[in-house]
């Protein structure tokens, strides 16, 4: 059975690191730091050599990357974009917005504090709006995430 | 045109339903963009907004702004901000209403922009506006409950499911 | 031979094109249509943020095409209500993000309107010198995007790549890349970089270049001008009666430019031209000529920075805060100020009750007045050509929602 286990390892290094390396995005820019997402894609940052390719459907994706403000009105819809992308899926929440309400936190009747109450985050990456560099390594912080993952363990 | 001399052609037109002129003082720019005469009969604001843009030496063929204010004693009053490309002079028309009874006429057939003004006007300081074509909310929800921009609007606590306060 | 028929058939004859199509190559009679509800959602690559168009169709044919906005709705107006003069302007950068310098300086004027305040001349060569900078910057995102969306993946990323020049710069002189809180009220929060006269001077030769590069790549591109002429035509009497402003509103012929028609700031001491649409490839007022006013006005706010470096004001040591009051309580009263951004005619409308925080403050944002004329300008096209027409319009979610 040894011979099983090592094979089962080899294979999940395998699966991870194919995993890591193409993780396509969905493109969902909500507010200003969809900006910096796009300047992060851009020639400058460029996050197409992690891999990171943007694609229009939620059903052809891995990660969602919440860049800006989640508002009531729209938290159902963000709700609904989770639930149509396939396993196994990660979320990045970019900036403050999607974090803990951003600087909307006191007098905001419209918009939801944190986007962790409708869906589940892997990644918080801070600032307002963070810099395409941070973003950057938010990303290879859930690429060492994903790295560590096994389907044995929890 | 001088905006007091546009306020005299209005008090000589409509009478005692145009009321009195407010002008601003702090600065030459304040003087011209925050002064406003108030419309005493809301029901003949379409009149005045007609006779606006269609006598030749006024013309204000553009509405910039038509804004909604909660006066903190109970009234409510709808803020018009207009202006002529062609003649180059702006005005500005104030119109107060009760808030428990706030209806307004609606001056869309006047001019298309104040379509999504007034809707954003019901939305937030629950106006009505008569004989609007379509008056829903424009930026909150149908259910949403209340009108945010009145100074007694209480913060829903749960909304759909979701906590709303931090 | 059976009879010509006029081809789109649409409810609203005035704004549709009419395009004569022979009988031998569509009969629409024989075919039964009906109509159809397409949701353009609040995520799509092409929206600009979150917009949801509920758009009926006839086939592939507009009938009737209505924007669903409050996706991004985060209560601006109340937050005014909560904070100090001060304390408004970080608020005030995230309404329209792309062009934050110029709302910031919108808000500045406004306020200093409203307490007769005057600020150094030094202090308003700085402000036109990053307003400037900043409407090239935004003008940059609406072409670059207005490609992407049309299916030119290039100019996105030499106009992204000229942009990261600029932001270079803001960064230097107030340490943010995108959204400043730099324009304060009576003042600016930091002085210039030494360095940032000498970058401007190298910046404007390179994009003179992109800006060349950009026209031949894109504007005069037999398939992008296939794709934007004669479509979403705007008249200009509907565009006034509607509320436009900024290139939406040039791009109907009219010349009407708040820097020149209603003054501030050092603009009356600057040449530059008001550029107008002229129906160059097609008809006035459709989207290539908007994106035409755009490329000139990107061309025009580069003559503008030139003329500010030949004027600067070299040997001026004046702090930038000394006209900052000590305290800003504005005296009661209200003002509507406005300022020309890059997407139009931007206004504030303060009241005022001698408090520290403004008492109202309302926010007459170019896009959300531009956006209310999508449905008239888009009937009667097709469904691709609506992506066209709302990438014309140049919106920003964040100052429609607010």
């Amino acid at each position: 059975m040894e011979s099983g286990n090592v094979l089962i390892t080899g294979m999940e290094t395998l699966f991870n690191w194919a995993r890591l390396s193409s993780l396509w995005q969905m493109g969902f820019g909500l507010a200003c730091c969809a900006i910096e997402m796009m300047a992060a894609s851009a020639s400058h940052y460029d996050m197409m050599r992690f891999g990171v390719i943007p694609r229009p459907s939620p059903r052809q994706s891995d990660i969602m990357i919440i860049s800006g403000t989640v508002t009531l009105k729209m938290a159902s819809r963000v709700k609904i974009l989770y639930e149509q992308m396939p396993d196994p899926k990660y979320i990045i929440s970019m900036g403050s917005c999607s974090n803990c309400g951003g600087p909307y936190w006191e007098h905001g009747y419209h918009v939801l504090k944190g986007v962790d109450r409708v869906i589940p985050v892997d990644v918080y990456v801070p600032g307002c709006p963070p810099r395409p560099e941070a973003l950057l390594e938010g990303l290879m912080k859930l690429q060492e995430k994903v790295r560590t993952q096994s389907l044995a363990r929890a | 045109m001088d905006q007091t001399a546009i306020h005299g052609q209005l008090q000589r037109a409509f009478g005692d339903q145009v009321g009195e002129w407010h002008e601003m003082k702090p600065s030459a720019y304040a003087t011209r963009y925050g002064s406003y005469a108030d419309v005493k009969n809301v029901d003949y604001l379409r009149d005045v907004c007609l006779f606006l843009r269609d006598e030749p030496e006024l013309q204000f063929d553009n509405l910039m702004l038509l804004s909604t204010l909660d006066n903190g004693d109970g009234t409510l009053s709808a803020v018009y901000h207009l202006e002529s490309t062609k003649h180059k002079h702006t005005f500005a028309l104030k119109a107060t209403v009760q808030a428990g009874h706030a209806k307004v006429p609606s001056v869309t057939s006047v001019w298309t922009s104040a379509n999504w003004h007034e809707r954003e006007g019901w939305d937030m300081m629950g106006i009505e506006f008569t004989g609007h074509p379509d008056l829903r909310r424009i930026l909150l929800d149908e259910e949403y409950p209340g009108h945010p921009l009145r100074k007694d609007f209480k913060v829903p606590e749960f909304y759909h499911g979701m906590k709303v306060p931090y | 031979m059976p009879e010509v028929l006029r081809y789109p058939v649409s409810r609203n004859e005035q704004h549709a094109p009419a395009k004569v199509v022979p009988a031998e190559i569509v009969e629409p009679r024989r075919l039964k249509t009906e109509e159809m509800v397409l949701n353009i959602g609040p995520q799509h690559p092409s929206t600009h943020g979150v917009l949801r168009l509920e758009v009926v169709l006839d086939g592939e044919m507009v009938v009737d095409c209505v924007p669903h906005l409050g996706y991004l709705h985060r209560c601006f107006e109340k937050h005014t209500e909560a904070m100090t003069y001060p304390q408004v302007v970080p608020y005030v950068d995230r309404m329209d993000y792309l062009a934050a310098m110029n709302s910031d300086h919108g808000y500045a004027l406004a306020v200093e309107r409203l307490m007769g305040v005057e600020v150094p001349r030094k202090v308003e060569f700085i402000r036109v010198l990053f307003a400037e900078l900043q409407r090239i910057a935004s003008h940059l995102v609406a072409v670059g995007t207005y490609g992407l969306d049309i299916g030119a993946f290039t100019p996105f990323l030499y106009c992204f790549r000229d942009r990261e020049d600029i932001l270079e710069m803001f960064e230097k002189t107030c340490g943010a890349r995108l959204l400043y809180n730099y324009i304060w009220v009576g003042g600016l929060s930091h002085d210039l970089h030494p360095d940032v006269l000498s970058m401007c001077k190298a910046f404007i030769k390179k994009n003179r270049a992109t800006h060349k590069e950009v026209n031949d790549l894109l504007t005069f591109n037999k398939i992008f001008v296939e794709r934007t002429a004669n479509i979403g035509v705007l008249r200009a009497d509907v565009a006034i009666n509607g509320g436009a402003s900024g290139p939406m509103l040039r791009g109907s012929g009219v010349k009407w430019d708040l820097r020149r028609d209603d003054p501030y700031s050092i603009y009356p001491e600057l040449q530059f031209d008001v550029c107008v649409g002229d129906g160059k490839f097609g008809t006035l007022g459709d989207c290539f000529d908007r994106h035409w006013v755009r490329m000139l006005e990107w061309e025009q706010s580069l003559n503008i920075l030139e003329q500010l470096l030949e004027k600067w004001p070299q040997d001026d040591k004046t702090d930038v805060q000394s006209a900052v009051p000590k305290r800003i309580k504005p005296a009661a009263g209200e003002i509507y100020s406005r300022t020309e951004n890059p997407r139009g005619e931007l206004g504030f409308y303060i009241v005022s009750k001698d408090g520290i925080n403004p008492y109202r403050c309302k926010v007459r944002s170019p896009a959300f007045v531009n956006l209310s004329l999508l449905p008239v300008v888009s009937r009667g096209y097709l469904v691709a050509d609506l992506i066209a027409i709302l990438g014309s319009v140049d919106i920003v979610l964040g100052e429609v929602d607010r």
